[in-house]
């Protein structure tokens, strides 16, 4: 019965994009979680709006309108924003404005536009069927260039979350970092929107980092917990939406949340035995 | 090359002081900060520097470690020009405790102090790479033994005492085998118990390891005993000595240019009266509150 699952081209299509994204938002997204940045990754997420409205308006296909939108939302966040000394408190005020100027943006081209826009539920809520070869193909490049990215500035980067200060007197470039971590975080965001829709992107980027943090503390193991996560929720909602009537979307953000919920509980109930 | 060796092997020969500072004067943005100051640390040595609010204490120490330009003077750091020796100095910025929330073990944070500006990542297998990867395992090893933090170095650090947080905050700055260790306010926010407890392992530090050390303090008293010398800067001037050669009426009167009494405790605190405070507060604090 699982042999069924490779027969047809856009089922294996589907598995090598899912696990495509989801090795890219799990590694991105342990970052994330460390930094505490989720909102920042949820405004990235709802840049697909004004994104696809935008792409479609000037005619340009959709997927780059999504990598545009995110790229110029993470330089806006990032010449706004002054890092305090320690952790990133003064910030959400600043991605609420860039989220909501966003959403106006899209909602003005849509207008302007006559509100045309094709696979408004897609865009939202994602799908894993109907993925080319193309897209797949550029899917793993743009995964192994952004996961390269961060692999070189990875330690210095957890220095910088870890402790701002004393990285800056170590001669880490703070400022820099945070930069670049944004324009990472955005690729990977836009990358995983295509698959996951603009509103469950957490299922792979936040939710299996947040569970791997709770299992381990260890840097290196829990990167390679979450994206195992990842991988694994990815795939076990592809199969049985395969076999079922509900869309994938709901199977991946409920098998996310249940392992939360799960690791959470078992913990709970370690720490009271 | 052989000459450039012979003439570091002459500057930075095992004579060299720690830190050699003649009539120095820093400015901060056309601000005089401080204007003359006089100062050698002998290697090995633990000096306390003290001084009110906006004295200069943590730009002078930002100085030593190349961060800041003197305006005049001259500044030798182990023998050398300040930013060359940058690695050799294990430095501890004035700072707050870890968040609750800290998601990263004790260990891992002493750990990002020997590796923690490396790009990339390290791939590399075969005897060698593992022989040094042991290498860096025993000096991180080494570095929490000293500082007595073996017992929880694989808690979360958001989770320890401010304490326990200062210990390996201090194994972190250790950890490359430092001559020279740099502490601003690493007192500060402790509990009196902590307070001695800390300044009993620097002087241990500083006796066993070899490591000079310049700790910035604002009160001298929990650091009584544990001293070879202090630094008093006020005024943009310094003076330095022992603690019975400095802390008196009328060398801190000189230093501030006004009267001012130092008062004596039964069980040997010092209490310094009437100092004025300086005119400007510190600018530098990176936005803290």
């Amino acid at each position: 019965m699982i042999g069924q699952l490779f027969q047809y081209p856009f089922m294996v299509h589907a598995l090598e994009a899912g696990t495509a994204v989801a090795v890219l938002a799990a590694s991105v997204g342990w970052f994330v979680v460390q930094r505490r940045q989720a909102f920042t990754g949820h405004t990235l997420s709802v840049m697909a709006f004004p994104g696809a409205a935008g792409a479609a308006l000037a005619g340009a296909p959709t997927t780059l309108g999504y990598y545009v939108a995110c790229l110029v939302a993470a330089l806006a966040l990032g010449r706004s924003r002054r890092p305090q000394a320690r952790g990133y408190v003064g910030e959400s005020a600043t991605v609420g404005t860039v989220q909501a100027v966003g959403l106006a943006l899209g909602f003005l081209f849509l207008s302007l536009n006559h509100a045309v826009l094709d696979g408004l539920e897609t865009l939202l809520f994602g799908t894993f069927l109907g993925v080319s070869q193309g897209q797949v193909v550029t899917l793993f490049v743009v995964a192994a260039v952004t996961l390269a990215a961060l692999a070189v500035v990875g330690r210095p980067l957890l220095f910088a979350t870890v402790d701002p200060v004393l990285a800056r007197a170590r001669g880490v470039p703070v400022a820099v970092l945070d930069l670049a971590f944004l324009l990472i975080l955005a690729v990977a965001v836009a990358a995983t929107t295509q698959i996951t829709g603009a509103l469950l992107v957490f299922a792979l980027l936040i939710a299996p980092p947040a569970t791997a943090q709770l299992i381990t503390m260890r840097p290196l193991p829990g990167l390679l917990l979450s994206i195992a996560l990842a991988i694994a929720i990815a795939w076990l909602a592809l199969g049985i939406a395969y076999f079922s009537i509900y869309p994938v979307g709901f199977y991946t953000t409920t098998f996310a949340f249940a392992v939360y919920v799960l690791v959470r509980m078992g913990r709970w109930i370690a720490s009271r035995g | 090359m052989t000459t450039r060796a012979q003439a570091q092997g002459t500057r930075e020969g095992p004579l060299s002081a720690a830190v050699e500072i003649e009539r120095a004067a820093i400015r901060l943005g056309g601000r005089p900060i401080v204007s003359d100051v006089t100062l050698t640390v002998a290697r090995g040595e633990f000096v306390a520097v003290l001084g009110p609010n906006g004295a200069g204490k943590s730009t002078l120490m930002r100085a030593i470690l190349g961060l800041v330009g003197l305006a005049s003077g001259s500044l030798a750091v182990l023998g050398a020009a300040p930013a060359q020796t940058r690695n050799q100095i294990g430095y501890l910025p004035q700072r707050h405790g870890f968040g609750e929330g800290t998601r990263i073990r004790g260990i891992d944070l002493v750990r990002l102090g020997l590796d923690g500006d490396r790009w990339g990542i390290s791939i590399a297998l075969g005897s060698r790479a593992r022989q040094k990867r042991r290498a860096e395992r025993r000096l991180i090893e080494d570095a929490i033994a000293l500082v007595g933090a073996a017992a929880y170095a694989q808690r979360p650090i958001g989770e320890l005492s401010g304490g326990e947080q200062q210990r390996l905050l201090i194994a972190q700055a250790l950890v490359r085998r430092p001559k020279l260790l740099i502490l601003d306010e690493p007192l500060d926010g402790l509990d009196l118990p902590n307070q001695s407890a800390v300044a009993a392992l620097v002087k241990r530090i500083s006796t066993e390891a070899g490591v000079a050390v310049l700790l910035v303090a604002h009160d001298v008293n929990p650091l009584l005993g544990y001293l070879d010398r202090v630094v008093y800067l006020a005024g943009g001037r310094a003076l330095a000595g022992t603690v019975e050669e400095v802390i008196t009426a009328p060398k801190l009167s000189w230093l501030y240019g006004a009267p001012v009494e130092v008062l004596k405790a039964a069980d040997g605190r010092l209490v310094v009266v009437g100092a004025p405070e300086a005119p400007h507060v510190h600018s530098h604090r990176h936005g803290d509150p």
